[in-house]
């Protein structure tokens, strides 16, 4: 199914018009969340544990509650107990299981129904008062003390405790893989690459930080609240407070930036419905920098090894990739690195694994391009490493090893064009400049490294409604419960509508984030607008097959007869194809039917093209990095990305996105580290002058090119999703070109000089490289 | 909202924003920042950490950018603030507006009134003419969308119009 103006040339999709919420994000007049104005508003600051493990013994709050302008100090000795949790402990929740587990929460949540302590930073208590500055000033009065156990937090120390990952892999995919023979395909390698590739804790640090308001209205709550997930939130408040999700509103109409943390109802938002309950008055909760360490979630910390094979001609022969990743104690979460490695390459042996650690720390969760970027730091190194053992371009060796069909399941792609990224990127990005002896290109007194790795993301797609109003006026309202988090879903949205009926994009309202509207899927793993949009375009087409069939069917109308194909609206105009000057506007076909609008709701989900076909997007990413000989320091100079994602359906927004995650991919290179502190579990770099996201001079020019790229298959719309892939292969490309640069393999992210250094002062000017503990070409 | 606290010390408090006088009763901890966002209901002044380490509550004051977060409330009076609100004049929008808007110099926008503030901010600042230049004056307006390159090339766009 394709849409029919998919080809046209008159469509606003696919072209690179401004974003339609962009007025209202220049001008500071879009609101986010914790900007509602609300009568009566309280504030409410959450107080959190300072021991990664124990036990409270005593919470004294008397200094906290006489404070000046404090209205209420919730502590597990004062709130009331949660039927719903009560209920699932008697019935033996144990709080495994999966991120959900069947937990009444959702997620693991701290809402001061017991007195434990399961990591550092841990919400404990909340301070409700009439202002921001009361709320944060009692909450620094709030003493406790603990009964501490000694709490397991370092990953090196912990990996004997690994245990294997036995569920589905977000809901669907085996924990484990085994294809053909790994032993024979190892013992028939001519060359063979065993590594260990590790990624530190990272945390997502969107800029605006979590917030909810929550509100009751007799037994009826609306929470504003920064979600990716309207409806997952309802859910949650519904089920943790036992009551009708019915009962239940969640709006969150703007977003500032998400990235995975703000996709499941955290600690913080039960609590301010819960604390609105107690105190009768509106409460809001903003969390601040340094509680988004820990409870809102993060990457985790994941080391694997990558084992390859391959002949002298650089054909894979063996492949595995097992992948230990720490959660917390709490919850079973896992980081699904080895997914990209079982479809990436063409290769007949392979095993993948997933492991678990458990830590004392926050329970991670999703962070953009979960299990991809992580895992294509390994895997996308470890193939670098391979292709300087067997001195191959490593281009030359990806194209080698080229899957031309899902090499895991068999099934053909929905579409790929990944070879054409690869030799699309290198002719832009001028890989032939490439002297592939590390240490061999220079300018001035830097060194200069090119490096390159493969991205991809699967095309998700979930179920989503969505629905379309032809107003009498001529103007168009959308509604659907998908969110704008900064990915561009009002402008796309109105663009996929503004073509589906005909009308003028400018004449498109699309409402989002609110649970009064259809429902819609999260918006993560980059399928707001495989989901959402082919329902907004279904719901579209379907109000402009009624509104066409009111037209033919109408005496009055001069399309009166006309068979539906010939019908055309282009503008808000309807007109016979044949003879265009013979037509009408919706506004007066609407007129003579009484002024009312036409609605269609459309339900879109994905069908059995999901079992004929494998659906991934591909792409590219190409990195030029200059190191500073005498001190080590790393600095991307450019980057250009090469992407099949589908049809691109605003390339401005699009590039900006796919930038977006190049971006996050720099930071995760070189500088990205949740530190915490192995006594005491403490998050040590818990703000964002100290946890280093890239700044302006971190990001040099980057270069985003997409593949024209037709995908019947994927969904009605033909697009795979944009979000996550522009950041995946990113880290790697950067520590292939470093190594090009300096002939040092890092293989445990950030690349920071204290990694870097030491093993460049053994490589500089006159010394041997045969010191070096990474395969080079040993000149 | 006038009050900041019912039970505690509130002190008088004169700002003036966007060229019009507000009178504030407010606890003498309030930020600027907390004072437009919370008692004046001018939102577009974001939070990002409240600790000076983001730009997202960059303002002017007497033309200078400053971090609201950072600037206590009582310490502001006296001084011109003029914030996202009351960047364009007469309706229309500041050409720094009007060019983050066409060369897509946002995400999520969060980030946005405060690069939109420094950039303004940057025009009349003694900043050398390549993009690395404006890289190294824009680096204390953090944006994790990533959205950079489109905000340079959108503040060069400016600064090439009004300072040929
Ligand atoms: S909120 Fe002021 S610098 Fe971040
Ligand atoms: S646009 Fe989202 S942080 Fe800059």
């Amino acid at each position: 199914m394709t849409a029919p103006h998919a080809e046209g040339t008159a469509g606003v999709v696919g072209t690179p018009i401004n974003r339609v919420d962009g007025m209202l994000k220049i001008t500071g007049a879009a609101r986010y969340t914790a900007e509602i104005p609300l009568e009566g508003l309280l504030h409410a600051v959450m107080v959190t544990s300072t021991i990664a493990r124990g036990e409270i013994e005593e919470i004294d709050t008397s200094a906290a509650e006489m404070s000046a302008g404090v209205i209420r100090v919730m502590t597990p000795d004062n709130t009331p107990k949660l039927e719903s949790l009560e209920k699932y402990q008697r019935e033996g929740g144990k709080g495994t299981g999966g991120s959900g587990g069947g937990r009444p929460t959702g997620r693991a949540l701290s809402l001061f129904q017991d007195k434990r302590v399961e990591y550092n930073g841990q919400p404990i208590a909340l301070v409700i008062a009439d202002s921001f500055e009361a709320a944060t000033h009692a909450a620094s009065l709030v003493r406790v003390k603990y009964r501490a156990e000694t709490p397991t937090i370092e990953m090196a120390s912990a990996l004997p405790s690994a245990y294997p990952y036995t569920q589905k892999v977000l809901g669907r995919e085996p924990p484990a893989t085994r294809r053909g023979d790994l032993a024979a395909g190892l013992a028939a390698a001519d060359v063979r690459v065993d590594e260990a590739y590790t990624t530190p804790m990272e945390n997502h640090n969107p800029m605006e930080m979590h917030a909810t308001i929550a509100a009751w209205d007799g037994d009826h709550v609306t929470l504003w609240d920064s979600t990716q997930n309207v409806y997952g939130v309802r859910g949650t408040i519904a089920k943790s407070l036992s009551i009708p999700p019915e009962n239940v509103r969640v709006i969150s109409h703007f977003i500032g930036g998400a990235f995975g943390s703000k996709g499941s109802a955290w600690s913080h938002v039960v609590l301010a419905a819960m604390a609105a309950r107690e105190v009768g008055r509106p409460v809001k909760i903003v969390v601040t920098r340094r509680q988004m360490f820990g409870p809102v979630g993060g990457r985790p910390h994941t080391v694997q090894q990558v084992t390859l094979g391959a002949t002298r001609d650089g054909t894979l022969t063996a492949l595995r990739h097992d992948s230990t990743s720490s959660t917390s104690t709490l919850e079973e979460w896992l980081e699904s690195c080895v997914l990209a490695t079982r479809i990436l390459y063409d290769c007949p042996n392979e095993e993948t694994s997933h492991s678990l650690v458990r830590l004392n720390v926050g329970t991670p969760t999703y962070m953009r391009a979960p299990g991809e970027a992580t895992g294509l730091f390994a895997l996308e190194s470890a193939m670098d490493e391979l292709a300087y053992a067997l001195e191959m371009d490593p281009i030359a060796l990806r194209l080698k090893n080229y899957a031309e069909a899902d090499p895991e399941s068999g099934k053909p792609w929905s579409s790929k064009s990944l070879r054409e990224c690869y030799q699309w990127g290198a002719e832009h990005f001028g890989w032939s400049r490439r002297t592939p002896t590390p240490r061999s290109m220079r300018e001035g007194d830097e060194l200069v490294g090119y490096g390159m790795a493969t991205a991809t993301y699967p095309a998700n797609r979930m179920p989503a409604s969505a629905v379309a109003c032809i107003l009498p006026d001529g103007h168009v309202t959308i509604k659907a419960a998908s969110h704008e988090l900064g990915t561009g879903t009002y402008t796309v949205l109105a663009q996929l509508a503004a073509d589906a009926i005909g009308v003028p994009v400018e004449r498109i309202e699309v409402q989002l984030g609110d649970t009064d509207l259809p429902q819609n899927p999260i918006s993560a793993g980059s399928m707001t607008v495989t989901s959402t949009g082919s329902a907004v375009h279904l719901a579209a087409m379907a109000a402009r097959d009624k509104l066409v069939q009111l037209a033919v069917s109408d005496p009055e109308s001069p399309l009166h007869g006309a068979r539906h194909e010939e019908v055309e609206i282009i503008d808000g105009r309807l007109t016979r194809r044949a003879n265009a000057p013979r037509g009408e506007t919706i506004q007066s076909l609407l007129a003579r039917h009484g002024g009312a609008p036409i609605e269609e709701k459309a339900d879109a989900k994905p069908g059995d093209e999901r079992q004929q076909y494998s659906m991934h997007a591909f792409g590219a990413v190409f990195v030029e990095v200059r190191v500073d000989p005498e001190l080590g320091t790393v600095r991307v100079a450019r980057a250009l990305g090469t992407y099949g994602v589908g049809r691109v359906l605003n390339p401005k927004t699009a590039r900006n996105q796919l930038m977006g995650g190049i971006t996050f991919g720099i930071g995760m290179a070189l500088m990205e580290h949740t530190r915490v502190d192995a006594r005491n579990g403490r998050y040590v770099n818990a703000d964002i002058a100290e946890y280093h996201i890239p700044v302006h001079a971190d990001v040099p020019s980057i270069e985003v090119l997409f593949v024209d790229e037709q995908d019947p298959h994927v969904d009605p719309i033909g697009a795979k999703g944009i979000g996550e892939i522009g950041m995946t292969g990113v880290a790697a490309a950067i520590a292939n070109a470093v190594f090009h640069a300096t002939g040092v393999r890092v293989r445990e992210l950030p690349i920071t000089l204290d990694k870097l250094f030491p093993e460049m002062s053994i490589h500089s000017s006159n010394s041997p490289r045969q010191a070096s503990p990474s395969r080079g070409f040993g000149s | 909202m006038g009050t900041a606290t019912e039970h505690g010390v509130a002190v008088d408090v004169e700002l003036r924003i966007n060229g019009a006088l507000a009178r504030l009763a407010l606890d003498p901890r309030t930020t600027l920042l907390d004072a437009l966002r919370e008692h004046l209901r001018l939102t577009g002044t974001k939070k990002g950490c409240d600790h000076g380490q983001c730009g997202a509550c960059t303002v002017h004051a007497d033309g200078r950018r400053v971090l609201a977060c950072l600037t206590l409330a009582v310490a502001a009076q006296g001084k011109a603030i003029t914030t996202i609100e009351g960047l364009g004049r007469d309706g229309e929008l500041h050409p720094m507006q009007q060019a983050f808007l066409d060369h897509d110099g946002f995400q999520c926008g969060y980030c946005t009134p405060g690069q939109i503030m420094s950039a303004v901010a940057l025009l009349g600042e003694p900043c050398g003419p390549n993009d690395d230049h404006v890289r190294e004056c824009m680096s204390g307006n953090l944006c994790r969308c990533g959205a950079y390159a489109n905000i340079v090339a959108a503040i060069q766009d400016v600064r090439r119009r009004v300072q040929p």
